[in-house]
């Protein structure tokens, strides 16, 4: 009688696993997941197909010629030889230099303000969701802005400081919310043990805060220069249009291109792309652009995330 | 307090007396020095206000000017967008932002929340922290970079290869899919029954089907009485290069998930893992741990993520611009695949070409009206979104 039990038990302890882990058992949940997997597999794909395609459409360009293309300047005919991407590189280098100039140092102020400073009021409340909604903000609408600024204050004419600024503004919100999310980081063990030795406020960011936010701050910083670099639409209400710089003397130094008219990267491509319907030469050399651009932007982005990635895992 | 913790030799340098206020103090400049400081500070964070203040005012002030002096019988039922000669239909620009954020939606929805469901449920911590990584490149990708494959590769080798015919089919079974998912889910979270009568599920099934066959003869009539496209010509292996509201919405889609990605993911990341465990140990498996608890557990994330892609899509300029048919003037069109320009590509169109918008009257006030319609509506979305984020925080 005990046996029989037993082994009834046994039997339908055997049939229960069976009815649990017999492959093929779970379909609703295999297909499930691999729905999901599919999901995220296309959107790899597409990323993949993206980049196969454009060094396809770029590819004549970029074997023959990189160098010279690289140093080129903007023709009318793709078949020129000295067709290239100079001056955009030149405009997206200055638009860099506004972003990390004007950016950098606003936005993290701001950031230490809002995490270390700010009181409870209704102006902190304020100025934080001023700051959420301008992230939110189309980058067009920025172009609106600058439009507004600076070309109409300046008889129409779009310079490269009405470019930088604008761009600059465009990406402050970023870097005041990552850098604000890396100081808030900061353990406050650390802040309350600066205080403990009779630091000051200022002391406790500039010793403790800053240092241990830099890795933080520096990854946001990467991340909104990198869409700096890449925006185009702010630019194209500002004005900024191809074929029009005149690089004086090839100088990057020389202070004088800030008032001048100016081009950049991704308008070398729209550019480019609209030139293609008259002469399809064109497709080619923007496809070799965004090569480039694609390049710059790719390193500055996984700089940024492995840096992030590297410090997550070390702060475990 | 103080005079109990602080030995009196670190305060008075060899004076040994007790601490007073003034003397723990310190120097009066370096008081001085902090609040010098805290002010440089604060002025850094008004800077953002500063420049919200002076977006609203320069949209508002011209865009009150071509409010006040358009007729506004001008703005609607006309043939389409010609800012340089006084037309400015606004349906023209709204139906097309409208089909543009839709077909996106369709794009980066299921593909986003996928990738977000697989990453945060699925994945193992070294699958994550591989894959994860290429989704973010995938976020950095210029939009003008977005705009070329749209319109060299997405148009030309997926779009008009499918074929017209072709997406109609695809885009009618997405919709029933869609319907009769949401509208389980939906079902099951009203009513969490399991015993249901046959007939009731009979009846809720045709309820369903009149519903997607309601709109598919809304699409079908959009696309053959009120538009004007020729869905008859025989396009189906006429590759073409040249613009379309679909290839540009399906490029303003790739751009728009990893946002909805991301989003949703830290909704997921933010349903405690008792609801997991528990669910685990109740003897549901991993699917329906997932549909039953994650995520209704993190609907609020899920909409918020779906709200901020669609007021992205919206936003999105360069890829409509570039890939989307309509680089300077548009007609009127309800169908994907004709050419059109939305609002952002309106604003985008009217600023090239010319070297200071130029045109007749009010076309430069137009660019700041479009602008302030497009403001106001991503701003409602965004704050919109912003309540659903933080009822998720206010929840666990």
């Amino acid at each position: 009688m005990a046996l029989t039990t037993v082994g009834g038990a046994s039997n339908a302890t055997r049939r229960v696993e069976d009815e649990i882990f017999r492959r093929g058992r779970d379909l609703k949940g295999t297909s499930f997941r691999s729905l999901m997997l599919s999901a995220l597999g296309v959107s790899i794909l597409i990323l993949i197909v993206l980049i196969v395609d454009v060094f396809v459409d770029g590819w004549s360009v970029l074997s023959t010629r990189l160098p010279d293309f690289i140093t080129g300047t903007l023709r009318s005919q793709s078949s020129s030889d000295a067709l290239g991407i100079s001056q955009g590189l030149l405009g997206s280098l200055w638009i860099a230099v506004f972003v990390t100039v004007l950016s950098f140092p606003i936005g993290v102020a701001a950031a230490i303000y809002l995490e270390e400073y700010a009181p409870r009021n209704l102006l902190t409340k304020t100025i934080d969701i001023a700051i959420r909604n301008l992230a939110g903000v189309p980058s067009v609408v920025y172009g609106l802005l600058g439009l507004f600024l600076f070309v109409q204050t300046n008889n129409g004419n779009s310079t490269l400081y009405a470019g930088g600024i604008t761009l600059a503004i465009l990406v402050l919100p970023i870097v005041v919310i990552t850098s604000a999310e890396a100081i808030r980081a900061v353990p406050s063990s650390l802040r309350q043990g600066a205080y403990g030795v009779g630091a000051t406020k200022w002391d406790v960011i500039r010793t403790q805060i800053l240092p241990f936010a830099a890795p933080g701050i520096l990854t946001g910083s990467l991340l909104s220069l990198s869409r700096a670099v890449g925006e185009a639409a702010p630019l194209i209400l500002v004005g900024a249009i191809t074929g029009r710089l005149a690089p004086r003397g090839g100088s990057f130094v020389s202070l004088d291109q800030l008032g001048d008219r100016f081009t950049a990267m991704p308008i070398v491509i729209v550019g480019w792309v609209q030139e293609s319907g008259r002469d399809p030469g064109f497709a080619a050399a923007a496809g070799a652009a965004i090569v480039v651009l694609l390049a710059l932007v790719v390193m500055m982005n996984s700089v940024a995330v492995t840096l992030r990635n590297y410090f997550e895992n070390k702060r475990g | 307090m103080a005079n109990i913790s602080i030995p009196p030799t670190l305060v008075g340098s060899a004076r040994r007396e007790r601490p007073t206020i003034e003397s723990l103090a310190g120097p009066r400049s370096r008081a001085r020095k902090e609040k010098f400081i805290r002010s440089i500070f604060f002025s850094a964070a008004l800077v953002s206000i500063a420049i919200s203040a002076l977006i609203v005012i320069s949209l508002v002030r011209e865009a009150s000017v071509f409010i006040f002096e358009i007729e506004w019988a001008q703005t609607w039922g006309q043939n389409g967008w010609f800012p340089r000669t006084g037309t400015y239909d606004m349906p023209t620009l709204l139906v097309s932002s409208l089909i543009v954020t839709v077909v996106a939606m369709l794009v980066a929805g299921p593909l986003g929340l996928g990738s977000a469901i697989y990453l945060s449920e699925y994945a193992s911590r070294r699958t994550r922290a591989f894959l994860k990584p290429v989704l973010e490149v995938l976020a950095g990708v210029p939009s003008v970079v977005l705009g070329f494959f749209a319109l060299f590769f997405i148009s030309p080798q997926v779009i008009e290869r499918i074929g017209r015919n072709g997406w109609w089919v695809i885009g009618a079974v997405m919709v029933v899919v869609y319907v009769l998912l949401v509208g389980g889910w939906a079902r099951r979270l009203v009513k969490r029954d399991i015993e249901t009568p046959i007939a009731v599920q009979l009846k809720r099934v045709a309820t369903l089907t009149v519903l997607v066959a309601t709109g598919l003869v809304l699409i079908w009539w959009v696309n053959n009485v009120a538009g004007s496209s020729d869905v008859a010509s025989p396009d189906f292996f006429s590759v073409k290069r040249s613009g379309q509201l679909a290839a540009a919405a399906v490029g303003v889609g790739i751009l728009t998930i990893p946002l909805v990605a991301s989003v949703s993911e830290d909704a997921l990341a933010s349903v405690p893992d008792e609801l997991r465990t528990a669910s685990a140990g109740l003897g549901a498996r991993k699917f329906t741990t997932t549909v039953q608890v994650v995520l209704p557990a993190a609907v609020s994330g899920i909409v918020a993520a779906f709200i901020i892609g669609i007021s992205r899509a919206l936003g999105e300029t360069m890829v409509v611009f570039m890939a989307g048919g309509a680089a300077d003037a548009a007609q009127f069109t309800s169908s994907p695949f004709d050419g059109g320009l939305t609002m952002t590509a309106g604003m985008a169109s009217l600023a090239t070409g010319t070297d200071n918008v130029v045109g007749e009257g009010l076309t430069f006030q137009s660019l700041y009206f479009v602008g302030l319609v497009l403001f106001v509506l991503t701003l409602a979305l965004n704050i919109a979104a912003g309540r659903f984020v933080s009822r998720v925080r206010e929840q666990y």
